[in-house]
């Protein structure tokens, strides 16, 4: 097999989403899908290991070499981004169980795992290609899927925030193209590290920049950089639980690797300098950071307050670009991680609790907390995870940006991030307080721990959030070679 | 006037994409929103097929006597484009149907008043 492994981590779930939604009813589909996310996250281990033993791996699709072939590059980068992607879709499958059947009418299952099939297939392919265009094709992939599944959601409001997000999504991927288009023109070539290598000769032209500019606007669309995250807190609210917490740990990050391999494998470090990009990145990243965590705690929903806090931590990532420094990418890449992990676990948590009680209004969930004592205790260290308490995986990420910006006397961003945490204390304070606090009201039925099949992935996710916050080897192992090879500058 | 004469196709391509993304902004009727993201994307496939022209070029179909071929590449990445906007589209009016059926409009802001007068 050896490095096929690189082109079947998409093969495998794209041949396999047809043929899911083709199986007959009942639990087929859900069996065939948790096989497909194991086998896909057993690939991208094993492809993230040879990775960090023998160096670059170069795929070329159909055996036409690259440039004029497509290629698939896998270095430290994406093989690590990959393995988080896969590694989520396999603990989010055996979730998806029960969840799905509770929330998505019994006809419509194995579409749904087709779509949820196709969106990882989407979002690993992006990981995994080194051409800029085919990129684009998987970025459409992944976006159409998601749209589908978030129309899915129980509420009405479910297919407006579908088509919301579509409006939003299919422009920002539009943007992407003409940048590309642009880019194209001026270097006559596709592929990443072709281009890499000739766009220093060209960089003085006003086309590049142009096309630089509509890459960068439109990728940070996808990944709802601030101010442009509109979309994101209804498509979370409204989408099935599974698809929040599938869509939430994955999608977001893999346009955050997007963004990191234009920024710093195609263009030359120098251009980004130059460009006004990276103090954008900052002032976008330290405005989200204050502005979503305050949305945040203004919320009724539960769901909405995570997904603000989503764009919180977007701001975090793209802080850490913003410094292009090593160990600015380095605190990225690191968040990248522990921020699936600990939304991955939240939204678990969030889903069990709609699971039990059909609602996930701030005001319907007093007292639950001591009805579902593990789903508390996964929403609490979650929650001391996304704060950053040490001891978590939340503190490794915030260490290492704080560190970034430390390295660079950017006082004002250390401030931010502090007062993000404390806004982030106040958020998970509010949604602690109501789930144990706050008495129980009276006319709500009996209410049991969620079901096993619930938990275990939770909790799965919530030990790696503590494992990762005392052991940092893979971590931060990883992200430095990572950040090395994309070569933030040495401040 | 050379300047403008001489670019015209780009010229068309920057008006057709102000038009497109004008109408997906300013109008709240989610099909004509639609069509204005469609006039969007055609306006960069206009600009890709642009950029794959060579100057007294053939259609890139090997035949004698003829030297000088368009380039065939931005041709087939649109290709692509198309039936990713095509699917798009197809999938938007989905949505819009479905939007119809439970909420009986598909006036952006007649939705958003029913969504918040519960």
């Amino acid at each position: 097999m050896g490095n096929h492994i690189s082109l079947l981590l998409v093969i495998v779930p794209l041949i396999a989403a047809p043929l899911v939604a083709v199986l007959p009813r009942g639990r087929l589909p859900w069996a065939a899908s948790f096989f497909v996310s194991v086998v896909c996250a057993v690939f991208a281990g094993i492809q993230l290991w040879s990775v960090l033993q023998g160096g670059v791996i170069s795929y070329e699709l159909g055996g036409w070499a690259p440039p004029w072939g497509i290629e698939y590059r896998i270095d430290a980068v994406n093989a690590f981004v990959a393995l988080i992607v896969a590694v989520i879709a396999a603990l989010t499958l055996p979730y998806a169980l029960h969840s799905v059947e509770r929330e998505i009418p019994e006809e419509k299952i194995p579409t749904f795992y087709s779509a949820l099939l196709l969106c990882l297939t989407g979002l690993l392919g992006i990981t995994q290609t080194g051409d800029i265009f085919n990129v684009f094709v998987f970025l459409e992939i992944s976006s159409l899927s998601s749209y589908a599944l978030i129309s899915l959601g129980k509420s009405r409001q479910a297919f407006t925030s579908s088509y919301q997000y579509l409006i939003m999504g299919t422009i920002g991927a539009t943007f992407y193209l003409i940048g590309v288009g642009l880019l194209y023109s001026q270097t006559g070539t596709l592929n990443m590290q072709d281009m890499a290598n000739i766009l220093p000769s060209v960089l003085h032209l006003n086309t590049v920049e142009t096309g630089f500019t509509f890459i960068m606007v439109g990728i940070a669309l996808k990944l709802a950089l601030f101010p442009l995250h509109l979309w994101l807190p209804n498509a979370y609210t409204y989408a099935p639980s599974v698809v929040t917490v599938f869509l939430a740990a994955t999608a977001t990050k893999v346009a955050v690797y997007v963004m990191l391999r234009i920024l710093f494998t195609v263009f030359p470090q120098t251009f980004t300098i130059a460009t006004p990009a990276d103090e954008l990145f900052i002032v976008a990243g330290m405005a989200g950071v204050i502005i979503a965590s305050v949305y945040a705690i203004y919320q009724k929903n539960i769901k909405r307050l995570l997904a603000y806090s989503s764009v919180a931590q977007i701001g975090y990532m793209v802080l850490g670009i913003g410094f292009a420094t090593a160990t600015g990418l380095m605190a990225t890449l690191i968040h990248l991680f522990n921020h699936a992990l600990m939304k991955g676990a939240l939204f678990m948590a969030i889903g069990a609790i709609i699971y039990r009680i059909d609602s996930c209004r701030l005001d319907q969930i007093h007292g639950l907390g001591r009805a579902m004592p593990w789903t508390f205790g996964a929403i609490v260290l979650g929650g001391l995870s996304l704060i950053g308490v040490p001891g978590t995986a939340g503190f490794i990420s915030k260490w290492y940006l704080v560190t970034a910006a430390l390295e660079q006397s950017a006082w004002l961003p250390v401030a931010v991030i502090l007062i993000g945490s404390l806004l982030a204390v106040v958020y998970m304070g509010k949604l602690i307080e109501a789930l144990y606090f706050k008495p129980v009201t009276d006319n709500r039925k009996v209410v049991t721990e969620a079901p096993l099949m619930l938990l275990m992935p939770t909790w799965c996710l919530v030990l790696a959030n503590i494992y990762f916050g005392l052991d940092t080897d893979l971590t931060v192992g990883v992200a430095e070679q990572a950040a090395a090879i994309l070569g933030g500058m040495k401040p | 006037m050379e300047f403008f004469i001489g670019h015209y196709n780009y010229w068309v391509v920057i008006i057709l994409m102000m038009v497109g993304l004008y109408t997906v902004i300013s109008r709240g009727n989610l099909v004509k929103k639609i069509i204005g993201l469609n006039i969007f994307q055609v306006s960069v496939f206009f600009l890709y097929i642009s950029l794959g022209t060579v100057e007294g070029g053939a259609a890139p179909i090997i035949a004698e006597g003829v030297k000088v071929y368009s380039n065939p590449l931005p041709h087939v990445l649109i290709l692509t484009a198309i039936v990713v906007g095509v699917a798009t589209t197809a999938l938007a009016l989905a949505l819009v149907v479905r939007i119809k059926e439970t909420y009986g409009t598909i006036e952006e802001d007649e939705i958003h008043n029913l969504d918040h007068s519960l």
